[in-house]
């Protein structure tokens, strides 16, 4: 044990440390694992719920940038501390509990939605060995522990004993179930082309980036986990305009801070793992040899799918729950389905046809998503095309001579339909 | 008494208190977030089992398409925030010591299957949970293994869509 | 495979410890305790909320998860197959490609019948 192994394989270094310190204390194999284990989940979870702090602080500035004013900038060096200022200002607040609330539930809600989060960073590889564990069934383990969220929502909502809660969790479980459909979708398509559910190994076999092989799927994948978490576009879930804070009206103090520091933490985690499915997580040149580098190429990655979400928050309005819902049955999870059929039988082919190279694959499965992006640009213009006439049709029919013919083609423009999100508003 | 045996202990014993709280909780929604944890114990002893899949398809299925759909179900109905009484007639104790018997027997036909003499050890030997899993996959779509009931599966998964559309959606479309 | 299990254990434990632990401060220790009725109703824009807290469920949402669960369902089958992909041939390929056809005639199906509309 060198110091080079320090650089090559820092948890191992730590690890033998503390192997060789507990072992000399004298204790039994079996109870050295778990306090290693032990030690490995309270670095992680302490990462996890540290990291918020910057989160919020980073996403206040970048907003208030492209809102044109500056964000906190008074508490601490460029207003830094901002969010620790706002954790003490949540810990000290009235906790009030609404009358008629059902007590287990309603405390059990906020605590669930953080162990849903949080419980994602546990597969996720930071480097080649910096990681929690290796699960084989990882990718479905961290939508096995999404859908805890969901739950959680939807306890939060029901047990407040509030018309709006319930309302509120009523449509937030709907666009989180709906969602999760195309999300478990384009998930399939990076672990057909790794042929294997481990994160890690599905890291390893990205010696060309899956989001050149699979840039559909990628999108369908980054896409969906934003709706996932909540965030605009998808953000009705809080529209405060609308529902009045939706699911976490009554809640007060640090219970709304547990689910807000979950909301953030679920956004740059779907960064993370948009990196990790199609960025190739850690790769990058020296990552194999230095781990230290590879957690660096990790987090700039899942840093720039963060500054993505919060540039979609900043610039994007709010899309209507029947838009929404369209969007995704009608849009997303076809698309999703096509991209799959796609991949298996254009991966099969290329692999019956002996072509080796990876560079060779992931060109041709490229061409192919590109196939069927035109596919569903021709389906999309054709379908509004036909829409349009429809629309002439009957305008043609109506009353003539009426100055709000343009006003009545605006009112048009945003029926819903299958014109999703890639609609030609052209009139 | 080794940590995987405490740990299936105390499982089991959680997930059959939550199941009896199911069918005896007078709120419908506490019946169903029993309902959730005993899914959730399941998911463990699955895991204890070396089924890692199913314990993730557990918990992806069960706990977060299943579960909502019946807390969905019990939101249809008026009676979520009433209390609906005890959930219990006055012969629950015939009822309890019939379970009892038949456990009981249960057990004993179970303890006179020879392979299973000895229940601390596999049966077969496992191959890894790659390889289990790589196995599971081939059986899909294996024509001399599984891959007629896996293209009924389709077609059965087809049905239930089909139906329930017809029972549920409204009657508005001509 | 039981030590990788055993580490998600922990963590799903750990979960819930760290979280709690501010939770705690806060409702236990931190927060003043100031109850008065006002304060504890239940909050409907300043208006006195009137009946029991129950709102008109729509069948809409029960039918999006009823068809979530289809999809969830034929998805969960696809990844032992996915993680077997180098071993099988091609017709098998195309056989899973039916099967997902099946089901996305199941969805036009829907489609078509309006049961995917938000009303």
């Amino acid at each position: 044990m060198d110091l080079s192994q320090l650089f090559s394989d820092p948890v191992g270094f730590v690890r033998d440390l503390l192997v060789q310190l507990l072992a000399s204390l004298g204790l039994a194999d079996s109870a050295i694992n778990v306090i290693l284990a032990a030690i490995g989940v309270v670095i992680i979870a302490s990462f996890c719920l540290v990291l918020p702090l910057f989160l919020i602080w980073f996403e206040r500035r970048v907003v208030a940038r492209m809102q044109d004013r500056i964000g906190p900038n008074r508490v601490g060096p460029q207003g830094a501390l901002q969010t620790i200022a706002d954790a003490i200002k949540l810990l000290i607040k009235e906790d009030i509990t609404p009358i008629g609330a059902d007590k287990l539930v309603y405390n059990a809600a906020p605590i669930l939605s953080v162990i849903a989060v949080i419980s994602m960073w546990a597969v996720v590889p930071f480097a080649v060995n910096i990681l929690g564990t290796r699960l084989n069934v990882g990718a479905l383990y961290i939508i096995s522990v999404g859908s805890l969220g969901t739950l959680a929502i939807m306890m939060g909502g029901w047990s407040s004993n509030n018309k709006y809660a319930l309302l509120g969790a009523f449509r937030t479980v709907a666009q989180l179930v709906s969602y999760e459909a195309p999300l478990l979708l384009s998930l399939l398509v990076p672990v057909i082309l790794a042929r294997s559910m481990d994160l890690g190994t599905i890291i390893e076999k990205q010696e060309v980036w899956f989001i050149v092989a699979a840039p559909v799927a990628a999108l369908i994948f980054f896409a969906t986990s934003v709706a996932e978490v909540g965030r605009t576009p998808f953000d009705l879930l809080e529209a405060e305009s609308e529902i009045v804070a939706g699911f976490h009206i009554e809640y007060t103090g640090m219970k709304f801070g547990m689910f807000f520091v979950a909301e953030f933490l679920h956004a740059f985690t779907v960064g993370a793992l948009t990196a990790v499915l199609f960025l190739g997580g850690w790769r990058g040149p020296g990552a194999e040899a230095y781990p230290l580098l590879g957690v660096l190429y990790f987090m700039f990655k899942a840093f720039a799918g963060y500054f993505l979400v919060i540039l979609m928050r900043a610039a994007l309005p709010r899309i209507r729950i029947d838009h929404m819902l369209d969007l995704n049955w009608k849009f997303l999870v076809p698309v999703s389905l096509a991209a799959i059929v796609l991949t298996l039988l254009g991966d099969k082919l290329i692999q019956t046809a002996g072509l080796e190279s990876e560079w060779l694959r992931a060109g041709l499965l490229f061409l192919g998503n590109l196939v069927l992006v035109w596919v569903v640009y021709w389906f999309l213009s054709a379908s509004a095309r036909r829409m349009r006439a429809e629309e002439e049709g009957a305008d043609d029919h109506a009353s003539p001579g009426h100055d709000d013919h343009g006003a009545s083609h605006e009112a048009h423009a945003v029926l819903p339909g299958d014109a999703g999100a890639h609609a030609a508003p052209a009139h | 008494m080794t940590a995987a045996h405490v740990i299936f202990l105390v499982t089991a014993v959680a997930t059959l208190g939550a199941a009896l709280y199911v069918v005896t909780a007078r709120n419908l929604v506490h019946a169903a977030l029993a309902l959730i944890a005993s899914f959730f114990g399941v998911a463990i002893i699955f895991v204890l089992l070396q089924a890692g899949f199913l314990a993730a398809v557990q918990v992806v299925l069960y706990i977060g398409a299943i579960a909502i759909l019946i807390i969905f179900a019990i939101m249809l109905t008026r009676r979520v925030m009433q209390d609906t009484g005890p959930q219990t007639n006055r012969q629950w104790w015939v009822a309890a010591i019939m379970a009892a018997v038949l456990f009981v027997a249960l057990l004993v036909s179970l303890g006179l299957v020879p392979s299973l003499q000895d229940v601390t050890q596999p049966v077969t030997a496992l191959p890894s949970p790659d390889d289990s899993l790589r196995q599971l996959g081939k059986s899909f779509v294996d024509p001399n293994q599984y891959l007629l009931p896996f293209e009924l599966a389709s077609v059965l998964l087809l049905v239930a869509l089909i139906g329930s559309i017809v029972i549920a959606a409204d009657k508005k479309q001509p | 495979m039981l030590n990788e299990w055993t580490f998600i254990g922990l963590f799903l434990l750990m979960g819930a410890i760290f979280p709690g632990v501010p939770i705690l401060l806060n409702s236990l220790i931190l927060g003043p305790k100031k109850n008065n009725p006002v304060k504890n109703s239940p909050y409907e824009c300043g208006i006195e909320t009137v009946g029991d807290t129950w709102v008109q469920f729509k069948v809409q949402y029960y039918i999006f998860a009823l068809v979530f669960v289809i999809f969830d369902v034929e998805t969960i089958f696809l990844f032992p197959f996915a993680v077997a992909f180098d071993q099988v041939a091609l017709f098998m390929v195309v056989e899973v490609v039916i099967f997902i056809l099946i089901l996305a005639g199941g969805l036009i199906y829907a489609w078509r019948k309006g049961a995917l509309q938000w009303v």
